[in-house]
């Protein structure tokens, strides 16, 4: 039996390879929990069909792919919009509106061309009127708020012809090559009222707290998605999420935990990845006692990730040492997650060097809807009660999350999942910088400040890099947080459903899922 | 007559007094609107051009008396959420769950009042005894742990339904009645035995009345008796109780909603009030009390005209 | 409605029961302060959803944290909740409702009026959208449900009060120069106390079931500051069909509770449907 199960996992894992034209991100593995090697042998894809995908959050936050702010909103959109470029599965930014990219040697002007033949779903092409219209509404160029964070370094969007669009930022920046990702739609159009795109799905209804429909764009550019339909169906009661697999009123579910998949049993398609995030434990370094160092090393030393692991994933997911997690390999420092290894007497050591013999009591503020979360504060709950340390645990609403913790910062410590918004080490790195607006956890270290402006101004990507790497063994070294992991992100498919690819960003690629067989759709 | 317009004076207070609460209630809780709206991505420039935008950024009396204002007129405002008029979002829930509501209250009626009488008709048998511990256990079991055991034997094992795989009403007439069914009923199985028990009650009682013996000592059998005078009366008390249940179904559709996983009123008005949606939660909850009161009213102003012998002040 | 003395002829059955059912869990309730079979929040990554059976009388959950101990400690959260909340709704009930139905006029019609709009709505929708604006967590819950039943019993009390208010024995206290403080609590209160014991008994019924609606949904007491039966149902929930056995013991402990409290209250007699049983016994004896 196990035997049987290894080949169709590497068969599929094979299969799953060459389909996907070797974008397949490495460190993932695919298994079926299904016995029979039927499902491996039909595994090519049949055109149409119309699929369900659950998903736990509704886009409440808005369709306006210049003002979505929830990762949730993010991975539904990504099917319905594009940018001039696009990140691919292994994370490089592939062209996508623009058919070419060039930086010049300053590092502040880019230089698109546009694709011959892309089409927005209402049919008419893309011009340089609509780039210049997306580009300037999400860098504020006329209203003065920038609607995507950091789009304000743009000073000037130009078409010199009709093929060309030149993008000059107000300071050099290679990195902001990332943030051409930012979507481009119609001139003059406001995406709540008519939701339109260039990606490989239109927008085709939305019922609040029910679903959202996609359907297949046939004038799409690039390799046309497999299925005609899809229907995200809105479940956020993550209790009934596994039922709604195993009913089957849902094809695929993405970020199950392995207990979900446990409940699962077989007949269903399993693939796991990561989620893409920094799971740690987040102190405020203003507060005492977080803003001593010994008190925020002793709990990197007090908690044992592996055992989180093991409680929430059986297991599986990536320990991680700093604000970086490990698929995004050209800045991931491994050595970093082993910094810190479980050991207690170390820990209480620290804890009474820092004058703290006897321990304390703490707060985790944690957001009620984000079970994971909730469970690894549990678990830590329970590992600091070794070195003294007594948690009590607040559940927030998310609302409440986000008013008193991140905009407030009126908080002790907090486990949330920080994933980055554009494939930058940017939007990892960047809000420990002291002056930042999205520096949550008060972290200040006039070094850190230093090199990443350091970092931020270099042209050179080499250099760059190198820099963002020692900035990451600052984060570790001073212990800003309880780095813990970049979370397990199990996805179930079921029977007949297959093409799932994961992505090091937080998205949720449709028009590669298939289905194996007509009768399934 | 006076009566009743002293009570249609009360009402337009009650409202009145409800909108300044729900609507200041919303004003001092933590949790802005704008924060939640632009999550991680919230920068003070842009919290600050969101508010004005959304017109948050004026003096709460002058925002109250617009909204009330423009509530008067059947203008709701827009769900900051979902960028769409709240009487269009409302509309479409506000149906599911008086179809859910209305179709719980029907099995109410119909599994309580045959079964009511029934066990009245034999009372003190071995038939009502065990009939009555169970009504009573049933009483017990609270309508979300119902939803969950029928979710699993019904759903899962039996397949009688798809869990959480909610019918649109527009796609399918029949597919969307029988979704509704198993949620209806685990509101309807608490208060229908409450009813049963209460019915059952009022009867036997009725039945030890003189005017009972004198109705039998006439020679009309037992099934004419109690059709014919104990049923009437017995009635009186059970139609009020009826009014307490219609109101209840309400709230306890808002728990239903969730195991059932039904997008409708009170699952919005949970996530909206999550999400910091005013416009909506304000709306929503000033239905529910319109509602509420409402069917209130009714029972007390029916009340005189079943039963003559109650008396206002 | 009038409210008939108990009869002593046939055995209470419903006080009886519900006293059995209400005392063994109170036992386990108390035992659990002491003792639980195994720590409640002991995690263990080997015991992971055990069975019942063996040393885990009602298996393990997903943790491998032992069922039993945790619905021990969660019906103890549970009825702490109620007790406290009913608590606060008595006694501000019981002075609120004795001032007015002693006292009446204008007080009385504009209190009333208010407790009338506030038990129109059914407690646990309010209490739902009060607890969504304060923020869940034990404490709130304890107020919130509290300052909510304060109008039932205020209710109750005031009708009572206005009717002791014309016996006899009040008007000869007033006239002995009796001051009212004195006539409310030691003359007339224990004269009603039949009634409130079952006001209050209703009390913990409906504390019980709030608790848990409000732990189900996610809004109740928060999974780490105690264990909550209504919250352990909301999590099993998923473990349906690797282990069912999660949700039928918290399912099943809070329908025992809430059973044990309907019996108590409906052999204290609030609910004069069962006692015409015994009368009609009597008239035919007689």
């Amino acid at each position: 039996m196990r035997k049987t199960r290894k080949i169709t996992a590497l068969l599929l894992a094979v299969l799953m390879l060459t389909a996907a034209l070797g974008g397949c991100t490495g460190g993932k593995s695919a298994e079926t929990a299904s016995p029979s090697a039927s499902a491996a042998v039909s595994a090519a894809p049949v055109q149409g069909g119309e699929l369900t995908v659950g998903i736990a959050q509704d886009l409440d936050d808005s369709i306006d792919p210049h003002k979505m702010v929830s990762a949730g909103t993010r991975e539904v959109l990504f099917n319905v919009f594009e940018g001039l470029l696009k990140p691919d599965t292994a994370g490089e930014m592939q062209p996508a509106v623009a058919s070419d990219c060039k930086i010049n040697d300053t590092g502040d002007v880019f230089t698109f061309t546009l694709r011959d033949g892309v089409k927005f779903h209402n049919g008419n092409p893309v011009t340089t009127k609509d780039v210049i219209y997306s580009l300037k509404r999400a860098a504020g160029l006329d209203t003065g708020t920038p609607l995507i964070n950091g789009f304000d370094e743009v000073k000037s969007v130009e078409a010199p012809d009709d093929k060309t669009v030149v993008v000059t930022l107000k300071k050099p920046d290679i990195e902001f090559k990332a943030m051409f990702t930012a979507a481009i739609i119609p001139d003059g159009n406001d995406p709540t009222k008519e939701t339109i795109g260039t990606g490989p799905f239109k927008f085709a209804s939305r019922s609040p707290q029910q679903n959202v429909v996609l359907e297949k764009f046939d004038g799409y550019w690039g390799t046309p998605a497999h299925v005609d339909k899809v229907t995200y169906k809105i479940i956020d009661n993550a209790e009934t999420l596994v039922m709604s697999l195993k009913s089957g009123s849902v094809n695929l579910v993405a970020h199950l935990t392995s207990a979900q998949v446990k409940e699962l049993g077989s007949d269903f398609t399993v693939v796991d990845g990561t989620m893409n995030l920094v799971q740690a434990l987040y102190l405020n370094n203003k507060v005492a006692p977080f803003d001593n160092v010994k008190v925020r090393q002793a709990l990197c030393y007090a908690i044992d990730r592996q055992n989180i692991m093991d409680m929430l994933s059986n297991g599986k997911g990536a320990a991680v040492g700093s604000s970086m997690y490990p698929n995004f390999k050209k800045y991931y420092r491994a050595d970093l997650a082993d910094v810190y290894k479980p050991d207690v007497e170390k820990a209480k050591s620290l804890l009474a060097e820092a004058g703290y013999p006897n321990g304390f009591t703490m707060d985790v503020t944690v957001p009620s809807n984000y079970q994971p979360h909730v469970d690894t504060a549990a678990v830590i709950a329970e590992q600091f009660k070794k070195i003294g340390v007594t948690v009590n645990i607040k559940n927030v609403d998310w609302g409440t999350w986000l008013s008193e913790v991140y905009s407030g910062r009126n908080y002790q410590s907090t486990v949330i999942g920080v994933d980055a918004a554009s494939l930058t080490a940017r939007a990892m790195l960047e809000r420990f910088v002291s002056t930042s607006t999205s520096n949550f956890t008060n972290f200040s270290d006039p070094e850190y400040d230093k090199l990443y402006a350091e970092a931020a101004a270099a042209t050179d990507e080499a250099k760059q890099v190198e820099l963002y790497k020692q900035l990451e063994e600052i984060l570790t070294k001073d212990a800003a947080n309880v780095y813990i992991q970049d979370m397990c992100d199990y996805v179930a498919m079921g029977q007949g459903v297959q093409g799932y690819e994961f992505y090091p960003l937080y998205v949720m690629d449709m028009s590669k899922v298939y289905f194996t067989n007509k009768t399934a759709a | 007559m006076r009566y009743i317009l002293k009570k249609i004076g009360i009402f337009v207070l009650t409202i009145f007094a409800i909108s300044i609460l729900v609507f200041l209630a919303f004003q001092i809780i933590p949790g802005d609107p704008t924060t939640r709206m632009l999550g991680t991505q919230a920068t003070p420039e842009k919290i600050a051009a969101l508010r004005a935008q959304l017109g948050l950024d004026r003096p709460v009396l002058v925002r109250y008396f617009d909204w009330l204002g423009n509530f008067l007129r059947g203008n709701y405002g827009e769900s900051y959420s979902y960028n769409m008029p709240v009487h269009e979002l409302l509309s479409g829930k506000l149906r599911i769950t008086a179809s859910l509501t209305l179709l719980s209250f029907l099995m109410v009626l119909l599994i309580s009042f045959p079964l009511g009488i029934l066990l009245a008709r034999f009372a003190h048998s071995w038939f009502d005894r065990v009939m009555m511990v169970l009504n009573q256990i049933v009483m017990s079991i609270p309508s979300f742990f119902t939803g969950i055991l029928f979710t699993y034997v019904f759903g899962l094992i039996l397949k009688f339904f798809t869990p959480t795989n909610f019918v649109e009403y527009a796609d399918d007439h029949a597919g969307f009645w029988a979704y509704l069914v198993f949620p209806a009923l685990s509101i309807a199985l608490p208060k229908a035995a409450m009813v049963i028990k209460l019915l059952r009650g009022s009867m036997v009682r009725e039945l030890s009345e003189d005017y009972v013996r004198t109705a039998y000592s006439r020679g009309n059998s037992r099934w004419q008796v109690l059709k014919g005078h104990v049923m009437r009366n017995a009635m009186v008390p059970v139609v009020t109780f009826l009014a307490v249940t219609l109101v209840d179904i309400i709230a306890g559709s808002i728990i239903i909603e969730q195991v059932f996983n039904i997008p409708g009123m009170g699952r919005l008005l949970m996530t909206s009030i999550n999400g910091r949606d005013l416009p909506v939660v304000q709306t929503i909850i000033m239905i529910i009390a319109l509602v509420v009161i409402t069917v209130n009213y009714i029972a007390d102003i029916s009340y005189k005209y079943i039963d003559p012998r109650i008396r206002f002040r | 409605m009038k409210k008939l003395k108990n009869s002593h002829r046939a055995p209470n059955y419903n006080l009886i029961w519900g006293c059995v059912i209400t005392s063994i869990m109170v036992l386990m309730i108390v035992v659990s302060f002491f003792w639980t079979p195994f720590n409640p929040d002991a995690m263990s990554y080997a015991e992971k959803d055990l069975a019942p059976g063996g040393a885990h009388l009602l298996g393990t959950d997903n943790f491998g944290r032992d069922i039993f101990s945790r619905v021990m400690e969660g019906a103890g959260t549970t009825l702490s909740i109620a007790f406290c909340a009913v608590a606060i709704g008595a006694s501000f009930g019981t002075v609120i409702g004795g001032l007015t139905g002693y006292f009446g006029g204008a007080w009385d019609e504009f209190i009333m009026r208010i407790n009338d709009a506030v038990t129109a709505f059914p407690s646990i929708l309010l209490a739902l959208v009060i607890v969504t604006i304060t923020g869940s967590g034990r404490t709130n819950i304890i107020f919130i449900l509290g300052i909510l039943f304060i109008p039932s019993f205020a209710r109750v009390v005031r009708g009572e009060f206005a009717k002791q208010r014309q016996m006899d024995y009040v008007k000869n206290a007033k006239l002995m120069g009796v001051k009212p403080g004195r006539i409310m609590f030691v003359h007339i209160l224990p004269n009603i106390a039949p009634v409130l014991l079952s006001a209050v008994a209703i009390g913990f019924n409906n504390a019980v079931l709030a608790e848990a609606s409000m732990s189900y949904l996610g809004v109740g007491v928060s999974q780490t500051e105690a264990v909550s039966l209504g919250r352990m149902l909301l999590d099993s929930q998923a473990y349906w069909m690797t282990s069912p056995w999660q949700a039928l013991s918290a399912g099943c402990a809070i329908s025992i509770l809430i059973l044990g409290f309907a019996l108590i209250s409906e052999g204290l007699g609030t609910r004069p449907m069962w006692r015409p049983t015994t009368k009609r016994r009597r008239k035919q004896h007689a």
